[in-house]
């Protein structure tokens, strides 16, 4: 087992995976931008390398750093958490030629992986079950018009390297491809480095329905069941549950093996995660695979009892998987809420910031990984996931009230979150039905600015009053100086007899 | 220091009954602070609004920053005296902050006959500039005053601590460095003319004061010249003409804007450093000191659960706990501030005493200020311990009391009477402040004791002429004497003759004493010196 191992990402992920290595006993290196050099992960782990300035591109995702803090600090292995570097195959293969292992798939299934469009082809190939659409990337706009002609509108534009929902567009109507063709490129770009994107059909009211898998180096593969991730917005995932509310037992073993099927094609090994989306007939296509720990993967930790963090990390150093298919079993049912510092009334916009206050909920079931702290600053410059709230219940219905008395314990000032919304998600009967596509929010959830608006306004008043009364009760000092300040500078106004009053007869 | 853990109840029924009975004291005591505070009748209100001047009060407020406390002392001063015609002495004094200093205000209210100086006028007046001098307050006079109440001339103008004394005090505040300033609002004659004269910096407001040794009816009286107020001795005058005054005011804000201007270039207040800490509000609410201080003040209670009410955190650290528990010692911190604490739990006994000189012993070497809280019907009596000694025990505590050097401050919660008012720095011990709740009474025995004492002289001085006396004969006799005390030992009595700095709400006493305890910092406190205890 490896006595070293370095971190390569920030947040709730680097906190998850620090904590996975210190129950195995194994040092831990973290690394941080310089926004982050106070951040809970970086406190966390046993030592800490400082790998550039703010931006991701200079800092985290920078190859070169990153390898020589391994080197430095003699880490023998590098977990790469999700999102930066995670699915890059190249730092996949720089790792492996500086002499460290790479936490995660070998480079070559994960370049296959890593490219929707090669993927798709060779699961064709094999006969897995996907959506129609363009076979390859392409530059010609022509053959993007031509493709979705032959399908009909809708369809969607995604990005080759993407994942995220960065990249993708929902074309309905011909004029709109041109531009959703470019707006695509563009921001493929920026976010991935390449411009590569492609076109498929579009399904709609479809279930995003995905299967966590594990392999190990010598050819064992099982699936950890599945887990359905439909609650999106601008198609990125916030609610996680498992099991999905439309599985049943021959669906989840058929879609099950195809996942084993499209693991063993891709010659893949470590965990991983395969997307379908199924269809109101309960039909599944092959959507693409993540080759990395996901990050609603502590649903599939809640209903199976397996540490995916711990497991990625014992098949990394060589170890066979401790359990066949028929030792594993679904137990309960577990939702995941992603707490992101966001603004749910502008259009999800990141919200950045100093957490003044934080309560984190408790009770039994109830998960919270987190990577914020009472006084912890929120950066700009990366994705603005603050935690994850997990909860286990018996079934659905205990698992939802749970979560729903969980987001309301869940106090996060300072920053905008996405808990008020997350509620009214989970709230909804469309939700409480099972009715779970990943249009939910644009097709059920009202946004209104007003009330909230309105509860911001007591809580201002309120804030005022407590203020105030913190101002008498000289606690709040406002010297200057430095020096503390006298009862005559903290009492505020008073005089005898005209202080406290109270009620007759208390 | 750890938490006092408290054994009142708040659903009993003596706890209800006291809680009801205090309130009403503190409603009644309100009441009355109001009634103080409109100043004079509403004619002579009236017409001082009509000249475009502010009321008193309105004048402190303006001088004093926004937001700040103001600590009044003193209010009740010729409370029910001089047939009520001077309310608050018709002079209004008190401690706030004006440019960020601690400053002594005094100021006339010329609504009260005509802001002129009765007996208790000044001694309130005196009191105040002492005050000043032993917190080193800088003064600032707002003048508006006809001078000495000339039919009360006899209690007013000759005696050392009269009228004369005030200017006295002024020349030695000055020399302490604490600046004197008079801002001449109104009338200001003879004698009272010597207010902006002695002061360090006058301010005088335009067509409104008047500054003259001798006004015009006595100069026409005396020589026979004819002139005006303002051309005798108006703010144009003396700002232009004789430099008796060095500010022109257009008005009333204008010259309280200028004072504090003044302020603003005094010397910052460095505090004497006794070790504060962060404060911490009581955990015991304050409130319920009012259901514990019982109806009839002679029923026993725990001054414990007052004093933990008080301070900071309810954490208290008693002195001797098991020994002389008569006596409560203990350390404490106020807003921060540390403290050692005196209070009664009963009658003085040898140990209580000896307790308590070496409490004061402890506090004084540590330079941590003194709080007494005073319930105490006097000192034990009888045989046994006059054979004892408790006279010559009695006496180091009022010599530990007498000579202690820090800043001592005193609060009447109940009886103070005889030699225990000493021993629990009473008046004549110069406590910095002394306050009083409305449930104090102050008298040299009970009304009770003192009418058996009358009557047993009486019976004995009949039986030497071989007289008897019938019940109803010594009842007569004594029902004049409890009439009496009952009368003389009210606090509105006791505050109306200055025995006290004014009654306060029992929960305003944490603000007052912390508030005491910062401006007595602004002396330093010298090192501990005893004279001879007899042992």
């Amino acid at each position: 087992m490896f006595k070293k191992i370095l971190v390569a990402n920030r947040s709730e992920i680097a906190c998850r995976i620090i904590r996975a290595c210190k129950e195995m006993d194994i040092k831990t290196v973290a690394v941080y931008s310089e926004a982050d050099s106070s951040a809970l992960h970086v406190q966390l782990a046993d030592e800490a390398v400082y790998i550039g300035p703010p931006p991701a591109l200079q800092s985290y995702l920078n190859m070169d750093a990153i390898i020589k803090a391994a080197k430095t600090t003699k880490s023998e292995a590098i977990h790469p958490g999700y999102g930066f570097l995670a699915e890059n195959h190249e730092f996949n293969q720089k790792v492996k030629d500086a002499g460290l292992i790479f936490i995660g798939p070998n480079p070559v299934p994960m370049k296959l992986l890593g490219s929707k469009v090669a993927s798709r082809v060779a699961m064709i190939k094999a006969g897995v079950p996907v959506i129609p659409g363009m076979k390859s990337s392409s530059k010609d706009f022509a053959e993007f018009e031509k493709t979705a002609n032959e399908m009909g509108y809708p369809v969607l534009i995604k990005a080759s390297a993407g994942g995220g929902g960065k990249g993708m567009r929902v074309v309905h109507k011909k004029e709109e491809l041109k531009s959703a063709v470019e707006a695509a490129m563009r921001e493929s770009l920026s976010a991935f480095g390449s411009d590569e994107v492609y076109l498929e059909k579009y399904i709609e009211s479809p279930r995003h329905v995905e299967f966590q898998v594990a392999a190990d180096n010598f050819g064992n593969v099982v699936y950890l069941f599945e887990r359905e991730c439909s609650i999106q917005r601008r198609h990125q995932k916030i609610i996680e549950e498992t099991p999905s509310p439309v599985m049943t037992p021959e669906l989840q073993k058929k879609m099950g093996e195809t996942a084993i099927k499209v693991i063993k094609t891709a010659n893949y090994n470590n965990i991983g995660t395969v997307e379908f989306l199924v269809d109101k007939n309960r039909n599944f296509y092959f959507l693409e695979v993540n080759a990395r720990i996901q990050v609603e993967h502590p649903v599939t930790e809640m209903t199976t009892g397996v540490d995916l963090a711990k497991l990625q990390i014992h098949i990394a150093s060589g170890e066979k998987l401790p359990f066949r298919q028929e030792d594993l079993r679904q137990n309960g049912h577990a939702i995941e809420c992603r707490i992101y510092a966001e603004d749910a009334y502008s259009n999800f916009m990141p919200s950045s910031g100093k957490i003044l206050y934080l309560k984190v909920p408790l009770g039994s079931g109830v998960r919270y990984d987190s990577g914020i702290y009472q006084g912890a600053e929120v950066p700009v410059f990366y994705d603005p996931v603050l935690a994850k709230l997990i909860v286990w219940g018996a079934d659905r219905e205990e698992a939802r009230k749970k979560m729903l008395l969980a987001l309301k314990e869940n106090v996060i000032l300072g920053v905008k979150t996405s808990i008020g919304f997350m509620l009214k998600c989970l709230e909804h009967p469309e939700f409480i039905r099972g009715n779970t596509f990943t249009n939910f929010i644009e097709k059920n959830i009202k946004i209104e600015k007003d009330a909230e608006g309105k509860l911001l306004n007591y809580a201002f008043l309120g804030s005022a009053m407590h203020h105030n009364d913190n101002k008498k009760n000289s606690k709040t000092f406002t010297a200057a100086s430095g020096e503390m300040p006298t009862p005559w500078q903290t009492i505020g106004s008073w005089e005898i007899c005209t202080g406290r009053q109270i009620g007759k007869g208390n | 220091m750890n938490r006092f853990k408290s054994k009142i109840s708040t659903k009993s029924p003596a706890y209800i009954e006291n809680m009801n009975y205090n309130l009403s004291l503190s409603k009644h005591l309100k009441e009355r602070l109001e009634f103080v505070k409109q100043g004079g009748p509403e004619k002579a209100r009236k017409k001082h609004l009509e000249r475009n001047k502010l009321l008193v009060r309105d004048r402190i407020k303006k001088l004093c920053d926004p937001e700040t406390p103001f600590l009044e002392v003193m209010p009740f001063a010729a409370w029910d005296m001089y047939d009520n015609d001077a309310p608050a002495a018709g002079i209004v004094a008190g401690i706030g902050i004006v440019r960020g200093h601690e400053v002594m205000i005094v100021a006339n209210d010329a609504t009260v006959k005509g802001g002129t100086y009765y007996p208790i006028t000044v001694k309130k007046h005196v009191r105040a500039q002492q005050i000043a001098m032993q917190h080193k307050l800088p003064c600032i006079y707002l003048v508006d005053s006809g001078g000495v109440f000339l039919p009360l001339q006899d209690g007013v103008f000759p005696d050392k601590d009269h009228f004369g004394n005030i200017f006295y005090n002024q020349a030695r505040l000055s020399a302490e460095g604490l600046t004197q300033i008079a801002v001449v609002m109104g009338s200001c004659t003879a004698g009272g003319a010597y207010v902006p004269a002695m002061s360090d910096e006058t301010v005088m407001v335009r067509n409104q004061a008047t500054i003259f040794i001798g006004g015009p009816p006595l100069c026409k009286a005396a020589t026979g010249e004819i002139v005006t107020d303002e051309e005798l001795g108006g703010a144009d005058v003396h700002c232009k003409i004789s430099g008796v005054s060095d500010h022109l005011a257009q008005n009333d804000e204008h010259a309280l804007e200028i004072t504090r201007n003044i302020v603003e270039n005094f010397e910052k207040q460095k505090k004497f450093d006794i070790g504060r800490i962060e404060p911490e509000e009581p955990y015991y609410a304050p409130e319920e000191i009012l259901g514990i201080v019982p109806k009839n003040i002679r029923t026993p209670f725990d001054i414990r659960e007052v004093i933990v009410r008080i301070v900071d955190g309810s954490r208290i650290q008693e002195f001797k706990e098991n020994y002389g528990t008569t006596l409560i010692t203990c350390f404490a911190r106020i807003m921060g501030y540390p403290v050692g604490i005196i209070a009664n739990n009963g009658v003085i006994f040898s140990e209580s005493s000896l307790k308590g000189a070496h409490f004061i012993e402890l506090c004084t070497m540590r330079k941590i200020p003194l709080i007494f809280l005073q319930n105490i019907t006097g000192f034990i009596i009888g045989k046994k311990y006059e054979h004892g000694g408790i006279a010559r025990d009695g006496a180091k505590l009022v010599h530990a009391v007498a000579n202690a050097e820090v800043p001592k401050f005193t609060v009447i919660v109940g009886s103070s009477n005889g030699a225990g008012n000493y021993a629990m720095c009473g008046r004549g011990y110069y406590p910095n402040l002394l306050w009083m709740w409305p449930t104090g009474t102050i008298s040299v025995m009970g009304g009770e004791q003192a009418a058996d004492v009358l009557a047993t002289v009486k019976i004995n001085q009949l039986e030497k002429a071989g007289k008897t006396m019938s019940k109803e004969d010594i009842a007569a006799i004594k029902k004049p004497i409890l009439e009496k005390y009952e009368f003389e030992s009210s606090p509105y009595y006791a505050s109306a003759r200055l025995w006290d700095d004014g009654i306060i709400d029992p929960l305003d006493t944490r603000n007052a004493l912390a508030l005491g305890i910062s401006m007595a910092l602004n002396k330093p406190i010298p090192d501990q010196k005893y004279g001879v205890f007899r042992m």
